[in-house]
């Protein structure tokens, strides 16, 4: 395992107010694609911005805000 | 120049879209479904100078993927009905994500015109667009509108036309995927180009493009294994290089020449974006607060629905009441006509019962667009989301489930803010077993009758959870069967918190209650006079009883027969009399003579014949139940209070009959106006008659099976 991989967390751990840039997504094919259409492709920077236990978990991306189920936000690997 | 052009209206949703759609075309406007699909269809028209343009509002759509049918409905549309010009709109305040929409359009190849949709929201966020340079760089003309105030239509409508002109020789942006994925476009691009029609339709470079980025629907339509082997190929060979599927990589790229475009032409002075909505959301998303916050919304909705309403409702029923004594006056007093009879019982009573409840709607509906423009309705889905994925549901399927405690029409109606087919469709079939606010009559009959005092609160409670455990079995049911398939992950835009228009709210309300007059003078005054009809005939000549000679009888004797004391006794028996010639009546018709022939099917959940003729009429609204049972008991004008109805009821069935009754009543046979409206939203007859027949049968079902195990145990029988 290299030190990249080692740094992946997944984006449910990230506390609101910091940011984290996408590595991988761990999804099918079909809702990687979703969420690469919604802006969430690997390598962009986004900004966790709510991020509250078991509720409501929020992100900027680009210039907009998109609102994530928290099982997708356990999807999503950042580093 | 064309006399009139064709205009798609296009855009992400949240974009102010249907503001855009409402400036250009008024209250010209017709709605409808695209063919075949769930998914409504707005056109409406306006001029323009000399030119006639028609407009049309596409689904908001992030993409044109495959990935829903909206996409798919838009897509398509574009590519089959060829508009002369494609608009995008674009919430400017949210440029790159809203691009990425208008770049997918522009690889088809249209005529595109951009509208940058509250540019006002855009610049006091800090936003200074260079337009001249970016509609160079995307070879779009682009217009700045302000949707809620109406600015910048003009433009627009001029842009529109420009571009209309310039159709034959238009060029739009290319996009250029870098070496590695050009490289297999250009190796797939000769084979592809052997699938002659879908080529011809799709254009050659996008068709490719799309079969690439692992598109289903279009996959699907290729003939030739080789292209598909070598589609597979491209795709693996992609994948083996940047480690991820040539679809991300692709959509990458298209990002990568939006976010080229916008660095040059787009300038961020403030860094305030959002602050005023995040604040918002940390209170009205809060773990703790957002259920309660959600709950409290909820209850103002129903409070508002059905208690403003309620004035109206009676104003409504008072102006049908006068209608039909004016109609009624042009007969003589206590004559016998069928005109009369259908006039005033068939179209007023049943027409009038249904438009009664217009108020409702469209309250309700201003409350839904209220909910939906000021951005909180996508807070609500997220805050219910959990809870309703557990029953196999999306988080906004609860605010129609908790509408159809009042009427289940209009919580089928609101079925519309779901975007996925299945879990719209679910929702719909499941609606009727929320007990509606009709239902109420029935119980509130019943239950006084049976049971005592302490047990009436917990009785009504039982019947309404009894609903709600059925809807969500149901639900599990339908999910895990008919509607097979994931759930629809929870990843939705935020839009920014919004003062809704008036404007909008208006149009919004007009729409649905024309939409639903509409009906009622259609589908409902046809069903209607069926009933009417089968409650009257055959009429019945010869009687048991001399009704009329006996009611002179009385009236001649009268004050000297001992047995009379007054006016009003003698008025009640002679209501009485003409009660029981009602119910004579009533048997011998069509309605009646059914009543008895079901009675074998009706015996094992412990009903008779006259419930079963109750249930007909129930048909055509859940309350007439109680008044048709009035009827075939012979008790007069039968309300839910009615004391004499409820001895008769006593004597008649035992306590477990009459909890049957009621939980039959509360499953089976949507009323009519529900299965119409079923009809119109799911764009079939078969939905419709599934859940008829569906919800009847699980009725029968269940009733049967608590009648024959309450009768076994002995419970409720004495």
């Amino acid at each position: 395992m290299n030190r990249a991989a080692n740094n992946l967390q997944p984006l449910s751990m990230i506390a609101p107010g910091r940011r984290a840039r996408i590595v991988t997504v761990n999804a099918g094919r079909g809702l990687q694609a979703r969420l690469a259409e919604m802006g969430l492709v690997p390598g962009t920077v986004i900004d966790v911005i709510q991020n509250s236990g078991s509720g409501a978990f929020v992100v900027a991306v680009k210039q907009g805000r998109l609102m994530l189920g928290r099982g997708m936000a356990h999807k999503i690997m950042v580093g | 120049m064309k006399a009139s052009i064709k205009v798609a209206l296009a855009g992400n949703p949240n974009s102010g879209k249907t503001t855009i759609f409402n400036s250009l075309t008024g209250a010209r406007q017709h709605v409808g479904n695209y063919p075949g699909v769930t998914v409504e269809k707005k056109e409406g028209t306006c001029r323009h100078g000399d030119v006639q343009i028609q407009v049309v509002d596409l689904p908001g759509t992030y993409s044109l993927s495959a990935y829903s049918i909206e996409e798919l409905v838009a897509r398509d549309f574009i590519v089959e009905e060829k508009p002369d010009v494609v608009v995008d709109i674009i919430d400017a305040s949210n440029l790159e994500r809203n691009l990425y929409l208008a770049v997918q359009i522009m690889e088809l190849g249209v005529p595109l015109v951009l509208a940058f949709n509250m540019s006002d929201t855009a610049k006091a966020r800090g936003y200074e667009f260079d337009l001249e340079t970016l509609s160079e760089l995307l070879s779009a003309p682009i217009v700045t509108t302000v949707g809620n105030k109406g600015e910048g239509i003009t433009e627009l409508l001029d842009a529109i036309v420009s571009a209309a002109a310039k159709q034959d020789t238009w060029q739009s942006a290319k996009i250029v995927y870098g070496k590695e994925v050009e490289e297999e476009l250009a190796k797939l691009a000769p084979l592809v180009a052997r699938e002659t029609a879908a080529a011809e339709k799709y254009g050659l470079r996008w068709l490719t493009v799309k079969l690439l980025e692992n598109d289903q629907s279009l996959l699907e339509m290729v003939s030739s294994p080789e292209l598909l082997a070598a589609v597979e190929a491209s795709s693996k060979h992609l994948q083996g290089i940047f480690g991820d599927p040539p679809e991300i990589v692709i959509t990458d790229r298209r990002y990568g020449f939006i976010s080229g475009a916008c660095t040059e032409t787009v300038r961020s002075t403030v860094e305030a974006r959002h602050t005023m909505s995040d604040k918002i959301d940390t209170v009205v998303t809060n773990r703790l607060l957002g259920l309660p916050i959600f709950f409290a919304m909820m209850y103002l909705v129903f409070q508002l629905t059905f208690t403003i309403g309620d004035p109206f409702m009676g104003w409504i029923e008072q102006i049908f009441g006068w209608l039909g004594g004016i109609i009624e006056g042009f007969w003589p007093a206590g004559s016998e006509s069928a005109l009369k009879s259908l006039l005033v019982d068939g179209i007023i009573g049943g027409v009038g019962g249904v438009i009664v409840f217009l108020p409702n709607i469209l309250l309700l509906f201003m409350a839904i667009a209220i909910l939906e423009d000021s951005g909180y309705m996508a807070r609500a889905a997220f805050i219910m989301d959990h809870l309703m994925h557990k029953i196999g549901l999306h988080g906004k399927s609860f605010i129609p489930l908790v509408i159809g405690f009042g009427c289940t029409i209009p919580a089928i109606m609101a079925t519309r803010t779901l975007e996925s087919r299945r879990d719209r469709l679910t929702t719909m079939l499941v609606a009727p077993l929320m007990s509606c606010g009709a239902r109420l009559p029935i119980y509130a009959l019943i239950i006084p009758a049976f049971f005592p005092q302490q047990w009436h609160a917990p009785m009504l409670w039982i019947i309404y959870l009894i609903g709600i455990i059925l809807a969500i079995v149901c639900a599990k049911l339908l999910r895990a069967t008919l509607f097979k398939g994931e759930s629809t992950p929870f990843v939705m835009e935020l839009p920014p918190y919004r003062v809704p228009t008036l404007r909008g709210i208006v149009i919004h309300m007009w729409d649905r209650g024309w939409m639903y007059l509409k009906k009622a003078g259609t589908i409902i005054l046809g069903i209607s006079i069926l009933l009417w009809a089968m409650t009257t005939y055959p009429k019945k000549e010869v009687f048991a009883r001399d009704y009329p000679a006996e009611i002179a009888q009385l009236q001649a004797a009268y004050p000297k027969d001992t047995g009379v004391k007054n006016a009003e006794a003698l008025q009640a028996k002679i209501m009485n009399l003409q009660q029981a010639q009602r119910a004579e009546e009533l048997t011998y018709s069509i309605a009646g003579r059914i009543g008895h022939g079901l009675e074998p099917l009706l015996k094992p959940m412990g009903f008779d014949w006259r419930v079963g003729t109750a249930l007909i009429g129930a048909f055509a609204a859940k309350e007439v139940f109680v008044a048709q049972m009035g009827i075939v008991f012979s008790v007069g004008e039968a309300d839910a209070e009615s004391e004499v109805l409820r001895d008769r009821l006593r004597e008649n069935y035992t306590p477990l009959a009459a909890f049957c009754i009621m939980i039959f009543c509360l499953i089976s046979t949507p009323c009519m106006a529900t299965i119409a409206v079923t009809r119109r939203e799911s764009n079939s007859w078969g939905w419709a008659l599934f859940q008829l027949g569906g919800l009847t049968a699980l009725a029968y079902v269940l009733t049967v099976f608590v009648y024959q195990a309450g009768s076994l145990l002995s419970i409720g029988t004495g």
